[in-house]
């Protein structure tokens, strides 16, 4: 809550330098009637010295805090007897301190309290309060510093609004490569968790194994105790499950955006566009328990009424809902290229005396088919990496079956269930959970890179 | 097809007029068939709208009321405060449910079974007493008198009253048993039962049981993350946004940056959850299960969302507005900053609503960096432990109880209020400041 406090500060600290910077150009000047005498507005001599106030504090106190919880922990980790962490492996001396820091918050503890464990937890406040105080003074000092150093420097032929404008730019540049550094972050993170993940089961066996359990042991002796990681099943599954959505998105998806541009009214296709786009709007969790609660006991209902037998949460009804999830993105993005497909093209047609259906089927949609098998794609790709729909309404179990009602399991199901509840970095159970992200991540980038050159390459030959 | 059938007799050797008639039947019905398989998708579509909405609708719409029950109860001094010292500490945890539990006896007297006793006291809501507590200790003289308290039910009385209970199924499938539908029955003879407005549903946060569960924990939760996405993803994509659409140079390295803002809107919302797990709670140890997690991820999940739709709304305006700016002797900043962008603010204010309205609904990263937690308190800053509406959603649609369903469907409702408010504000903002050139 105190950095809150301090930031509110700093703000307060940057509208008092901007005031100060201001007024110091204007007096430089020799007051408002000699202002055109000054090299920018007064306001730049202003933002100046606020930026200057701002900055360095700010990043100041994002490297302490950024630090600060490593630097405690070790100077804690160091003050601690020596019997309590001699001999004793980084792991459990980890959770020791985790103990430590839970003491000092005020959680609860894993094991009982010992004298020095108190004694350590105590050290931790105190040094967590001295940080805190310290970083208080040091980024408002440097505030303050930025502040008079900005000061120093205003005169009345100071390029103040070339700085403040390059300072800006810089700011911009920094924003624009968020995205960049957000893509490097996803690869980085991911990369590495699995490769140690790699270490310890061989790609071999997670690509190309059919037997997925990831359990870990309680007990070293225990009945395979190792878990099996051959991912094989999941992936089988992500496929049925987004084959059913694509079976019930594309030709719904498909003709209703034919006939809302090239058959429909005006009016009904300005009601009826919008009304299914609601569809995409809708938030996937209520997907989810709409196919849980809704569709898969209706599924299973029907098909116990015609003698089939339908697991509870089979993969028909979780991959119908996606389906229906999935609507406006065929139907919208078809509606684009479709709508792009030049009218001459149509009339050529019509003058040939074809019926609009054969224009459709033999000049539009052939002409038009670069951009619907992207936006077919996209879809797909949002079907493999879609989740909540599957974690509410398909399986835990890792069957390999092409039983479409049959309980199946999908990447995305078992990173979800891998990485909730315990959290331990370093198990293998946890570390799968990577490796199968970083699967789904290269699949839906590969096809969106296909996807979206195919669409950008279909664009350009119509404009 | 034969020839006598389009060709009459006499008639010189067959035209391609003829042929082309002879098949325009065909042709026409297939031409119907091919309309009606279009119109068809369309009606699904909308039908699928329409299904999911009532669907929901009709499941939710009985939890924005819940069952109270009308008992007379003895706030007896033996149990509430023996001492009679009325002190606020004695009365804070004094045990309520024994005076309520004592009033039902006096009104049953004709169970006395152990265990039909506990099914009648289960008929009180655990969390009535609370509400109890709450009236004597902000009126102490309530100790000693005779009350007619409206008290909380317990959920399954709640689904009996609601018509979600089946009373002709047989008994054993039944939660609700036969003995209890006869005391619920006396009390309904008696109007000592009635419905009312759920006001817990919007004041508390959430709970193991039903009836005490709401959604207020969650609706601040996601106040705080929004809040805090927002303060973030704006400025980061509008000034990303104008870097890149006016003043980046066109080489390789904007290049990939555009490739990859398209791409990123893609990537799957897990992985962004992987992400925030590593990277923030694993790296740089932000607290987990906090608002403030939860915004950073949320953040560079709409920031592709938003840097694209700034980025259209800067080019809607006409290269002329900045011409004549720079010709007056702006700069190129200035001009950016004091004519560009007020044009574009509109597009760019609409692209951040659906990007938070996105962000609002969002669940599976959040599921990573520990918004799951069971969390009963409302959250009051940016660092407290809290879940959101959807994970709420989330996890109530998981509860095996009869009282969740409808409360996970209100809550889906309520969610569904606040996307479509944003919606209709960016609409709106769209049709009020649109302007074409």
């Amino acid at each position: 809550m105190y950095a809150w406090t301090l930031i509110l500060l700093l703000l307060a600290l940057m509208a008092l330098a901007y005031h100060f910077g201001r007024r110091r150009a204007v007096a430089g000047a020799g007051g408002v009637a000699q202002i055109k005498t000054l090299h920018s507005l007064p306001a730049y001599y202003g933002l100046y010295a606020a930026l200057w106030a701002g900055i360095p504090a700010v990043l100041l106190m994002g490297l302490w805090i950024g630090a600060q919880d490593q630097i405690i922990t070790s100077l804690v980790t160091a003050s601690l007897p020596t019997e309590l962490v001699e001999g004793q492996s980084a792991g459990r001396v980890g959770l020791l301190v985790n103990d430590i820091k839970n003491l000092a918050t005020g959680n609860i503890v894993s094991t009982s309290v010992t004298p020095e464990i108190q004694a350590a937890a105590d050290q931790y406040l105190r040094l967590e309060r001295l940080s805190d105080r310290a970083m208080w003074l040091a980024v408002l000092a440097l505030a303050v510093g930025g502040m008079a150093f900005a000061w120093r420097r205003t005169e009345p032929r100071m390029r103040a609004r070339n700085r403040v404008e390059s300072i800006v730019m810089v700011i911009m540049i920094v924003f624009s490569s968020i995205a960049i550094m957000t893509t490097l972050g996803i690869v980085l993170s991911v990369l590495f968790e699995s490769l140690l993940f790699f270490q310890r089961v061989s790609p071999l066996e997670f690509f190309f194994g059919v037997d997925w359990s990831p359990q870990i042991a309680l007990r070293a002796d225990q009945v395979g105790a190792s878990g099996a990681f051959g991912a094989v099943p999941l992936f089988s599954g992500t496929l049925m499950v987004s084959v059913i959505a694509m079976l019930v998105a594309v030709p719904i998806g498909l003709m209703s955006a034919i006939y809302l541009s090239e058959y429909a009214p005006r009016n009904v296709r300005a009601v009826a566009k919008p009304v299914i786009e609601v569809l995409a709007g809708i938030p996937t969790v209520v997907y989810g328990f709409f196919a849980a609660l809704t569709v898969a006991p209706l599924v299973r209902d029907l098909g116990a009424a015609i003698g089939l037998e339908v697991a509870s949460e089979s993969a028909l009804a979780a991959g119908m809902v996606m389906g229906i999830m999935i609507i406006p993105f065929v139907s919208s993005l078809s509606d684009d290229v479709i709508n792009a497909v030049p009218q001459s093209m149509r009339d050529g047609s019509y003058a040939l005396g074809a019926t609009q259906s054969e224009t459709i089927r033999r000049v539009i949609v052939p002409a038009a088919l670069p951009g619907i098998v992207g936006g077919i794609l996209l879809a797909v790709s949002r079907a493999i990496g879609e989740t909540m729909i599957v974690v509410m309404a398909a399986g835990l179990a890792a069957n390999l079956t092409a039983n479409p009602l049959d309980s199946v399991t999908t990447v995305t199901v078992q990173i979800v269930t891998l990485l909730t509840g315990d959290q331990e970095f370093d198990s293998a159970k946890t570390l799968a959970a990577f490796a199968l992200g970083l699967t789904l991540f290269l699949v839906t980038l590969t096809l969106n890179v296909i996807a979206l050159s195919i669409v950008r390459k279909y664009r350009e030959q119509y404009e | 097809m034969s020839n006598e059938a389009v060709s009459g007799p006499g008639a010189p050797p067959r035209r391609a007029i003829d042929v082309v008639n002879a098949s325009l039947k065909r042709r026409y019905a297939k031409e119907r068939r091919f309309r009606f398989m279009g119109a068809t998708a369309v009606g699904l579509g909308l039908a699928f709208v329409v299904l999911l909405f009532a669907d929901i609708i009709g499941k939710g719409y009985t939890a924005f009321q819940q069952t109270y029950v009308r008992l007379p109860v003895t706030l007896t001094e033996d149990i509430l405060d023996p001492a009679g010292t009325r002190d606020p500490q004695t009365l804070a945890m004094a045990n309520y449910m024994a005076p309520i539990r004592k009033t039902l006896r006096e009104m049953y007297p004709e169970v006395t079974a152990r265990r039909d006793l506990r099914r009648l006291y289960s008929m009180i809501s655990v969390g009535a007493p609370q509400l109890v507590r709450e009236r004597v200790m902000a009126d102490p003289g309530l100790i000693g008198t005779t009350q007619e308290l409206w008290l909380l039910a317990d959920d399954d009385i709640d689904m009996l009253m609601k018509g979600h209970i089946d009373r002709d199924a047989p008994e054993g499938d039944r939660r609700v048993k036969d003995d209890m539908l006869l005391w619920v029955d006396r009390l309904l003879g008696q109007d000592r039962i009635e419905k009312r407005f759920n006001t817990i549903f919007f004041t508390h946060g959430t709970s193991r049981e039903p009836e005490l569960a709401g959604i207020a924990g969650a609706l601040m939760g996601s106040f705080y993350t929004l809040a805090l996405a927002l303060v973030l993803s704006f400025p980061i994509g509008v000034g990303a946004a104008i870097y890149l659409e006016e003043f980046a140079p066109k080489n390789r390295w904007t290049d990939l940056i555009e490739v990859n803002i398209n791409n990123l809107a893609a990537v799957p919302s897990i992985v962004f959850g992987l992400l925030g797990l590593a990277v923030f709670i694993g790296f740089f140890g932000v607290p987990r299960s906090t608002p403030l997690v939860a915004a950073l991820v949320l953040t560079l999940m709409t920031l592709p969302t938003i840097i694209i739709a700034s980025r259209a709304a800067l080019k809607s305006v006409p290269p002329s507005i900045r011409e004549a700016a720079l010709g007056v002797g702006a700069s190129p900043l200035q001009t950016q900053f004091h004519h560009v962008l007020p044009l574009a603010m509109p597009g760019m204010l609409t692209g951040t609503i659906i990007g938070m309205a996105q962000a609002l609904g969002e669940t599976a990263p959040l599921l990573m960096i520990g918004m799951i937690a069971f969390i009963v308190d409302v959250p009051g800053g940016f660092t407290d432990p809290s879940t959101v509406l959807p994970v709420q959603i989330f996890l109530w649609a998981d509860s095996p109880e009869r009282g969740f369903v409808e409360r996970t469907s209100a809550a889906i409702m309520v969610l569904l209020g606040f996307l479509f408010l944003m919606n209709l504000a960016a609409v709106l903002l769209r049709r009020r400041f649109e302007r074409r050139w």
